[in-house]
């Protein structure tokens, strides 16, 4: 019985993602499209914010991209989808304190250790 | 009173889905009912991989930061000589290119398994489990280059900063080893499609989860590839 109704609830929940092999095609070229992009940012020596940037961006794109339709994340229920979106936020704090602590490590090993490793 | 609750009822701006979230954590323990439990469990195993992975390119961003020595340029040691001819970081946009090849065959073999289609998704699956081989074997190759050509070690990086050699290791060695796990799971998961093993449950769940993993995996790659090869 527990069985039948697992059954039943996965077959509610897959009834909505009967999407046509087109789409994951078309998000395959456009994942394509934004590697190849990625890539021309490093072949044309493009430097400096821009290249940050434009890195950064297509990074995220790409990622939106496979985590909402090749992961099905976008129609997931909205409880997932948080569960799963918002902890990994507060690594932005990690990041932020070991800035600050890769900078000062820096300065000293500059300051006192005359330059060297 | 029983007036101005309504009031503010119904000048309240709830969605829907909000009111779904509510409704879906006040049920106690069973925030996920609604979602088959392997998946809801492969989730949360990802969500703690992401905690370890970003730990790793934290790690790494934090040795680039503070590093005295110079940083080799990722572009020229990664790059090939294809005919008599310099190419940077080749080698790395073709893996990039076998992993999201291998995320597009994944996420058709997850669509046909939706639809029961027993023969396309062992094949499919079959299929991302080369693509998957094929990135492994360049990574062997990128290793080894760098291993025995140029003589990078963990410790040790003749280039400049030996922080480069220990968190290069680590991170490719560490998503290579999913990648490993990935095709070892993917192969056991298409070998029981081929068998007809999920046509007897009515379930190919399975094979959605076994997706989610991959899928994760060339998702982790876009970020590695964005902060250690590209940066």
């Amino acid at each position: 019985m527990k069985q039948d109704l697992s059954n039943a609830d996965v077959g509610a929940v897959h009834e909505g993602v009967h999407h046509p092999i087109s789409l994951y095609l078309k998000v395959w070229g456009y994942l394509f499209l934004l590697s190849t992009l990625s890539y021309l940012v490093d072949y044309m020596h493009v430097q400096g914010i821009v290249r940050w940037t434009l890195i950064v961006l297509f990074m995220l794109l790409k990622a939106g991209l496979i985590l909402s339709i090749f992961m099905h994340l976008a129609w997931e229920r909205l409880s997932l989808i948080y569960a799963i979106l918002t902890p990994p936020l507060v690594l932005l704090v990690l990041v932020r304190i070991m800035t600050i602590e890769a900078n000062y490590a820096f300065w000293t090993r500059a300051i006192f250790m005359g330059g060297g490793g | 009173m029983l007036q101005t609750t309504q009031d503010r009822r119904d000048r309240e701006v709830i969605t829907p889905a909000l009111r779904e979230i509510a409704a879906d954590w006040s049920a106690d323990q069973e925030v996920f009912r609604h979602t088959h439990w392997g998946k809801a469990m492969m989730w949360i195993f990802l969500l703690s991989d992401t905690f370890i992975f970003s730990c790793f390119l934290t790690g790494y961003m934090t040795m680039r930061a503070s590093a005295v020595l110079p940083w080799p340029n990722t572009a020229e040691v990664f790059a090939l000589n294809i005919g008599g001819q310099d190419i940077p970081l080749v080698l790395i946009a073709i893996m990039t290119f076998a992993l999201i090849s291998s995320s597009g065959t994944m996420a058709m073999a997850v669509n046909f398994g939706y639809r029961r289609d027993r023969r396309r998704t062992a094949g499919l699956m079959l299929l991302t489990a080369l693509f998957g081989l094929t990135f492994l074997s360049m990574q062997a190759f990128e290793w080894s280059k760098l291993i025995f050509e140029e003589g990078v070690r963990p410790w040790y990086n003749p280039m400049g900063a030996p922080q480069f050699g220990a968190s290069f290791f680590m991170i490719t060695g560490f998503h290579g080893l999913h990648v490993t796990c990935g095709v070892i799971l993917l192969l056991i998961i298409a070998s029981k499609v081929a068998r007809g093993d999920y046509d007897r449950t009515g379930d190919y769940s399975a094979v959605e989860i076994a997706g989610l993993y991959w899928h994760f995996v060339d998702l982790v790659w876009v970020f590695i590839f964005a902060f250690f090869y590209l940066w």
